[in-house]
């Protein structure tokens, strides 16, 4: 599955308007250092709202710049077994290469994940390979492969922690989070 | 961890030793499932009812205290020779009671005997208590500080000894001499290898499940002797002793990133082996001790890999698109058995030690992963996944295949060193808790093992030398 396939003339466009639908998942702005951040909640309840123009925004750059630039999207997720970046997915990537192209010397890890409904070892492989699929489409954009890394967290890290098939949905998924 | 079986009765306790030659009892592995029957003449009252409708049947054990010539203090943590005694027979009662033999009566409901009794059973008086099968057994204190246990089982309708064996083992093996007593009491009477002296790695899992703390942690078969290896700041997974016991290969998320380490049990030190560069997880032994298997993700694609135990340069044994994971070595070492998707969904493969001839071995229907390969060589278990995951058996070439669970979510079995009993995790729908089970073959006596907060990922080595 190569991401070249995929319809990359939105790059630099907008086109945000219609995955409202989307889980926000508010991710603290920490690198990965031992645990994975601790996923907020998964209902879009809080999220500050993308700020027109406040007077004290985040700092240029940070990790908190990179949420409110992607409109708190910085997920993508997955059909069931799957690792292919689908349309909405690469919208998302796109507004996120945006940023990491604005900031070329920052770095970002980008997590990947597998819902409960598999055994440990081959979700940590998948949540490995979904994380993959989310980098090449980066790197098909401009970004620097050498700016990205993986990390797999298998199903270890539910960020909805129901056992239903919406949770589960939520759960397949890959996050980026640059590294302050 | 000095422990020996005598060879002949030059001992401390000699005088129970004086009744005939003391020999390692030798067992080869029975058919799978009819034992033979245990030597009684059918003239006991059956203490128990009979629950298993298998040639199984539960067999009434007697297992008073084990008696002492003379009563003095040990630095064993059960106490006094007497105290030892009563214990070990507890642990043994309660090694035989939890696999669906036997029903075995232990030294909480039954009188203590004088030492003269070990080797002299008042049988008359076991016979009008029902009891079929009678463990007598001593303790005594060397003049060196070591314990000296024997063990003895009687065949009460028959007035017959069946067997015996003696060990000396450093005071705080003591449990040790009661696994083995267990092993040797259930190898006679089942016609099976034994497997109660043997430990289990596993991952202790505490905290809410979205945030769960993953700490690698050990203990005997039978729970006892339990602890924490890891501290949990770093996730831990997957573990597995080394043959020997000396080391436990695992996952870690160290720094962040998961990586394969070897855990020396004595120094508490460990190491990192295989590329540091790549994500690796599902480490596992070749039952020499010699070589471990690991998954290595590259560009989104996982291969297997072998490396020596010493670390060094890495061998690739599977390159095809896709996931290949997990693997586990026939026990002569020549024959992997291994997961992969390559096909399109998770299936179970077979290669050479060497990674050539790999082919595809299951065939019916839903996905089947972690595949684990008997210690006897007949069978795989492996968790077979349409819906729910449950654990299942099938013969090494893939067919027989049966389930031994039926939950919500069953994975990862890991085999007894006898390769009658399967352990396996199980996680409970909602909630996410995980708890350690074990199941026989027959997949009818099914129990989940204590542990001190909730688990997953067993591993069960073999029995110890």
């Amino acid at each position: 599955m190569m991401p070249s396939m995929l319809n990359t003339r939105l790059l630099s466009a907008g086109v945000l308007v219609s995955v409202s639908a989307l889980a926000l998942s508010a991710c603290s702005p920490k690198p990965p250092k031992q645990l994975p951040p601790e996923p907020g909640p998964p209902v879009t309840n809080t999220m500050p709202a993308p700020a027109p123009v406040v007077p004290v925004g985040p700092a240029p750059g940070s990790q908190a710049d990179f949420l409110a630039s992607v409109n708190g999207r910085d997920t993508i997720h997955f059909a069931l077994d799957k690792y292919d970046i689908d349309q909405i997915s690469a919208d998302i990537l796109r507004v996120q290469a945006g940023w990491l192209l604005k900031y070329p010397g920052k770095k970002a890890t980008i997590e990947g994940h597998a819902d409960e409904r598999g055994t440990r070892d081959y979700n940590l492989a998948l949540g490995e390979r979904r994380a993959n699929s989310a980098k090449a489409f980066l790197v098909s954009l401009g970004v620097d492969a050498s700016r990205l890394t993986t990390v797999s967290y298998g199903k270890e890290r539910p960020v909805d922690t129901a056992s239903t098939e919406e949770a589960w949905a939520k759960n397949r998924r890959a996050v980026t989070v640059t590294i302050d | 961890m000095m422990m020996r079986k005598f060879s002949y009765g030059l001992l401390a306790g000699a005088a129970l030793m004086a009744a005939g030659a003391i020999h390692a009892q030798t067992i080869a592995p029975a058919p799978m499932v009819t034992p033979n029957p245990p030597p009684a003449a059918d003239n006991g009252v059956l203490t128990g009812t009979v629950s298993d409708d298998t040639a199984w049947q539960s067999l009434g054990i007697a297992i008073p205290s084990f008696a002492t010539n003379a009563d003095v203090p040990t630095a064993a943590s059960a106490g006094s020779t007497a105290q030892v005694g009563r214990a070990i027979a507890e642990v043994i009662t309660g090694d035989l009671k939890n696999n669906g033999l036997f029903k075995p009566t232990g030294p909480n409901s039954l009188p203590p005997i004088p030492i003269i009794q070990v080797l002299t059973p008042d049988f008359p008086t076991w016979s009008t208590r029902g009891a079929e099968m009678l463990v007598h057994g001593s303790v005594s204190a060397a003049s060196n500080g070591n314990l000296v246990v024997g063990c003895y089982l009687y065949d009460v309708s028959l007035r017959q000894q069946l067997v015996k064996a003696t060990w000396e083992m450093a005071p705080g093996d003591w449990r040790r001499a009661a696994h083995k007593c267990a092993d040797t009491v259930y190898s006679r009477l089942s016609g099976e290898s034994p497997f109660f002296d043997s430990r289990i790695a596993y991952i202790a899992e505490t905290g809410p499940k979205d945030h769960r703390m993953k700490r690698l942690a050990i203990m005997d078969s039978d729970g006892a002797n339990h602890r924490f290896i890891t501290t949990g700041q770093a996730m831990a997974l997957t573990p597995r002793f080394s043959p020997d016991y000396r080391k436990i290969v695992y996952l870690s998320y160290l720094n962040g990133r998961p990586r394969i380490y070897v855990y020396d049990v004595e120094s508490a030190s460990q190491k990192m082996i295989a590329e540091p560069g790549s994500p690796a997880f599902a480490p596992r032994w070749s039952p020499d001790g010699k070589w471990i298997l690991y998954s290595m993700a590259s560009a989104g694609n996982t291969n297997i890999y072998r490396v020596s135990a010493n670390g060094g340069i890495s061998q690739k044994l599977t390159e095809t698109p896709g996931i290949n994971v997990g693997g586990s070595y026939s026990p002569d070492g020549s024959k992997i058995v291994f997961e992969s998707d390559r096909g399109g969904s998770q299936q179970i493969y077979v290669m050479n030690a060497d990674g050539s001839n790999q082919r595809r071995i299951s065939f019916f229907g839903g996905r089947a992963a972690t595949p684990e390969w008997s210690p006897r060589g007949d069978q795989i278990a492996f968790t077979h996944i349409a819906g729910n995951l449950r654990i299942a058996v099938m013969g090494v070439d893939g067919g027989g295949m049966r389930y031994l669970t039926n939950a919500w979510q069953d994975e990862a079995p890991t085999w007894a060193p006898n390769g009658r009993i399967i352990q396996f995790f199980r996680t409970e729908k909602g909630t996410g808790k995980t708890s350690i089970w074990q199941v026989d073959l027959t997949g009818r006596n099914e129990r989940r093992l204590p542990t001190p907060v909730d688990g997953s990922d067993p591993s069960w080595g073999p029995v110890r030398q």
